[in-house]
């Protein structure tokens, strides 16, 4: 993959949403068609920008969720319900609508495909996007390395890619999927709503002797929670790559 | 204050700079002498323009503002940066 590195300054492009898909009461994933659009590595992401009429404009980032697949692009919002930019995004915005994005963008936090060590994936709340990037691509390779996912949401509502990932678990092998829950849980779950754990880090990934590469991606709280026990555990810090989505981010 | 990001997000405005990915770039912090990749700085987007900080020591490394036709980009607080070229079997 030695796509050349140099591809000149990066400008803003205009996608146009072609679907989009209700994930939960406040998240939705867009699908948008990109003209132009050069490819991207599981990880990273893209920079949106609304412009209002009077030129006022607001720019924000957001993963890509989906393998890469052409002219092809899918990122999941979550709705804060005071912001700026995700009610428009997760609200207004309708098949047919232009978005303006510059992408793709980000070589530190990207997964290579090529790379054969066990991955271990730690996602809180909207934190999953970029990591279910990851699963999407590694779905298509012929010997994936093992993945062990721990995606820790609010309640069972709140979860994204509901359907997807349990689908996944059940057929892409070597894919280890360990749910957990902040507020609230289903029903007769073993361990009690509360704060990521380290046993259910240990439970579900990879220990520090498999030296597994480790994504963490979530709220700034949370990405500062799970990789404190992951390095406390004895996971080389020089393995854990860190994306914290901001003071919440679900 | 908490209300930080990775360096990973200022990939988009550096990449409208540069045209090489500067997040994947090691630097060296001038205050400590800590080296890392740019993506692991620590970014504090809530003030006028974006700083990045060493994680190690919390030193200013870059501040980055952009005004409608000018990006101002203050790098005092590196002592090198290692860039990932083209040509040279380096990915983006
Ligand atoms: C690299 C990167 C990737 C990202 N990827 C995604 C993604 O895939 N999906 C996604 O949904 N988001 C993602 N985000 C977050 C996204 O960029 C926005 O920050 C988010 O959508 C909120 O934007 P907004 O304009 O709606 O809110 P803003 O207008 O920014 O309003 C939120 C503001 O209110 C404050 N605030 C609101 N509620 C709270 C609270 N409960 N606690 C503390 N402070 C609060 C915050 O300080 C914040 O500044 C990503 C962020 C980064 C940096
Ligand atoms: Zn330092």
């Amino acid at each position: 993959m030695a796509r050349a590195a140099v591809l000149g300054r990066l400008t803003w492009r205009v996608a146009t949403v072609t679907a989009l898909r209700e994930e939960t009461a406040t998240a939705r994933t867009i699908v948008l068609d990109v003209p132009g659009w050069p490819g991207h590595r599981p990880g990273q992401h893209a920079d949106v920008r609304l412009t209002a009429a009077d030129g006022y404009s607001a720019q924000r980032s957001y993963s890509i969720a989906s393998a890469p697949d052409g002219q092809r692009l899918e990122l999941t919002v979550q709705r804060l319900p005071d912001g700026e930019v995700s009610p428009y995004l997760t609200g207004t915005l309708a098949p047919g609508y232009p978005l303006e994005l510059r992408g793709p963008v980000g070589g530190w936090f990207v997964w290579e495909r090529g790379s054969p060590a066990p991955v271990l994936l730690v996602a809180g709340g909207s934190g999953i996007v970029p990591l279910m990037a990851m699963i999407r691509a590694r779905a298509g390779l012929p010997r994936p390395p093992p993945f062990g996912l721990v995606y820790s949401a609010r309640e069972p509502a709140a979860v994204l890619y509901g359907a997807e990932i349990p689908e996944r678990a059940g057929r892409d092998e070597g894919l280890r999927v360990r749910y957990a829950y902040t507020r609230r849980t289903p029903p007769g779950w073993p361990v009690p709503a509360g704060r990521i754990s380290a046993e259910v880090l240990d439970a579900a990934g990879w220990p520090p002797e498999r030296a597994p590469s480790v994504f963490v991606c979530g709220p700034t709280g949370f990405v500062e929670a799970a990789a404190g026990l992951l390095v406390a555990a004895g996971h080389d810090p020089g393995r854990i790559k860190t994306e914290r989505f901001g003071p919440t981010g679900g | 204050m908490t209300g930080y990001l990775d360096g990973n997000m200022l990939a988009g405005p550096l990449r409208e700079i540069f045209a090489v990915d500067v997040t994947a770039a090691v630097g060296q912090c001038a205050a400590c002498g800590t080296s890392g990749s740019v993506g692991q700085a620590r970014v504090y987007a809530d003030g006028p323009g974006l700083v990045a900080r060493c994680p190690a020591c919390g030193h200013v490394l870059m501040r980055l503002s952009r005004g409608p036709e000018r990006a101002w980009l203050d790098l005092r607080g590196l002592i090198y940066l290692q860039l990932p070229v083209p040509g040279g079997g380096a990915q983006d």
